[in-house]
């Protein structure tokens, strides 16, 4: 199976878990993803032990949906990390998740492996990215991600108006955005 | 269709965190489901949650026994979801369907007088609320302004305010320090769903009900 060179290991182990039902490529993904999970859940307003039962819960979804993570669409890490905020939006908010409609023609023109590596190039590319940001905006970015203050709450902590927190994080994603088209090209 | 206004950034980045009021998600999917542009930008601060996750450093150790649990969470089978209901409405996008419980014709309106109407969506915070309104072709919404954030998604129809067209796709962004008026255009009758953070602050409603604008 010539695929799964080019495949990353998460990749390859979440369509382990869907085909096979791997228990060790479960437990590989586990000891990887799990405590990530866990530690944006705290980050995210969990106590320490709800995060806990909630990255549980969070990693047996990410099991029971593997059938679902589709590898064109998004990355590995990406589909996790859908799976985790969406348990943080049900545990920790106590709210629905409404979901856009799939599209009715979801058709590409390019091969589907092809698809595959672009989304994990995509992914790693933007890791790197966000690792060359001046700290201030990497911390921006996790905020905002974390849920952890609003943009108003953020602007009174220190003292910046909001139009300065917004344009610091867009400038931040434009920066992300040029790295990408540059290194993508 | 071509969507003219769209969602800003930071709110499709709030929307692919999972840090909004449930009221304004379901205009984010809503709009989404209608608009390819948005969808693409909501698919990439997706990945810059993921990367936002496997750059986590904090509290990384772990215990045989949090991989044994989950595998006997595993062994217990998935949670029980709702199937979701299959109705494609014209009208309605996706997520509006799941939250009516069917197509156009499932909504329960309330009547506000003059052929105007509306109909809230139950959701599972009070941070917001979600409504549809159904506003007669002609007919002026209340002038008003906002409490806080307000956005309005045009499903059928179209609106005019002093300033800007919304057809079918299209989410007006109402701010704080925003009073307008909108009037629906002549034609179909105008249906949009709104979220907004706090009542809307109506100016005299019932009068301004009565006076339907026509625009020729
Ligand atoms: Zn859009
Ligand atoms: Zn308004």
């Amino acid at each position: 199976d010539n695929t799964a060179t080019a495949r990353d290991n998460w990749t390859e182990l979440l369509v382990r878990i869907a085909e096979h039902r791997d228990q060790s490529a479960f437990a590989a993904l586990f000891r990887h993803f799990g405590p990530r999970v866990r530690s944006y859940l705290m980050k995210s307003g969990a106590s320490p032990t709800m995060a806990e039962e909630a990255m549980q819960e969070a990693m047996a979804a990410v099991w029971h949906k593997a059938h679902l993570f589709n590898p064109t669409k998004a990355s590995a890490t990406t589909w996790i990390f859908t799976v985790a905020r969406n348990k943080r939006i049900d545990a920790i908010r106590q709210q629905k998740r409404p979901e856009p409609e799939e599209l009715p023609w979801a058709m590409s023109e390019t091969p589907e492996q092809e698809e595959e590596v672009a989304r994990m190039e995509e992914s790693k590319l933007l890791a790197e990215a966000i690792g060359k940001l001046p700290e201030r905006q990497q911390k921006l970015i996790r905020l905002a991600y974390f849920g952890e203050m609003s943009h108003s709450e953020i602007a009174a902590d220190t003292g910046l108006p909001i139009g300065t927190i917004k344009s610091r994080i867009r400038l931040g994603l434009e920066r992300l955005r040029y790295e990408m088209s540059t290194k993508t090209v | 269709m071509t969507v003219k206004h769209h969602l800003t950034e930071p709110l499709l980045m709030a929307y692919a965190a999972g840090t909004l009021p449930e009221a304004f998600d379901l205009v984010v999917a809503s709009h989404v489901s209608l608009c390819d542009s948005c969808r693409a930008a909501v698919e990439g601060f997706e990945a810059l949650g993921g990367a936002v996750l496997e750059d986590m450093t904090e509290d990384l150790d772990l215990s045989d026994a949090s991989l044994e649990a989950t595998m006997a969470l595993i062994a217990a089978g998935p949670a029980e979801e709702p199937a979701p209901i299959a109705v494609r409405d014209p009208v309605l996008p996706g997520p509006l369907v799941q939250y009516v419980g069917g197509g156009l014709d499932a909504v329960k309106w309330r009547s506000l007088g003059r052929g105007v109407k509306q109909a809230i969506l139950p959701t599972g915070s009070d941070e917001a609320t979600a409504r549809l309104l159904y506003i007669p072709a002609g007919m002026a919404m209340p002038e008003h302004g906002h409490g806080g954030m307000e956005l309005t998604l045009v499903l059928q129809g179209a609106f005019a305010d002093e300033d800007d067209r919304f057809a079918r796709g299209d989410v007006e962004i109402g701010t704080e320090d925003m009073e307008h008026t909108p009037v629906a255009e002549m034609g179909a009758d105008c249906i949009c769903l709104a979220a907004t953070t706090a009542p809307l602050q109506f100016k005299g409603l019932v009068p301004r009900m009565l006076q339907p604008i026509f625009r020729i």
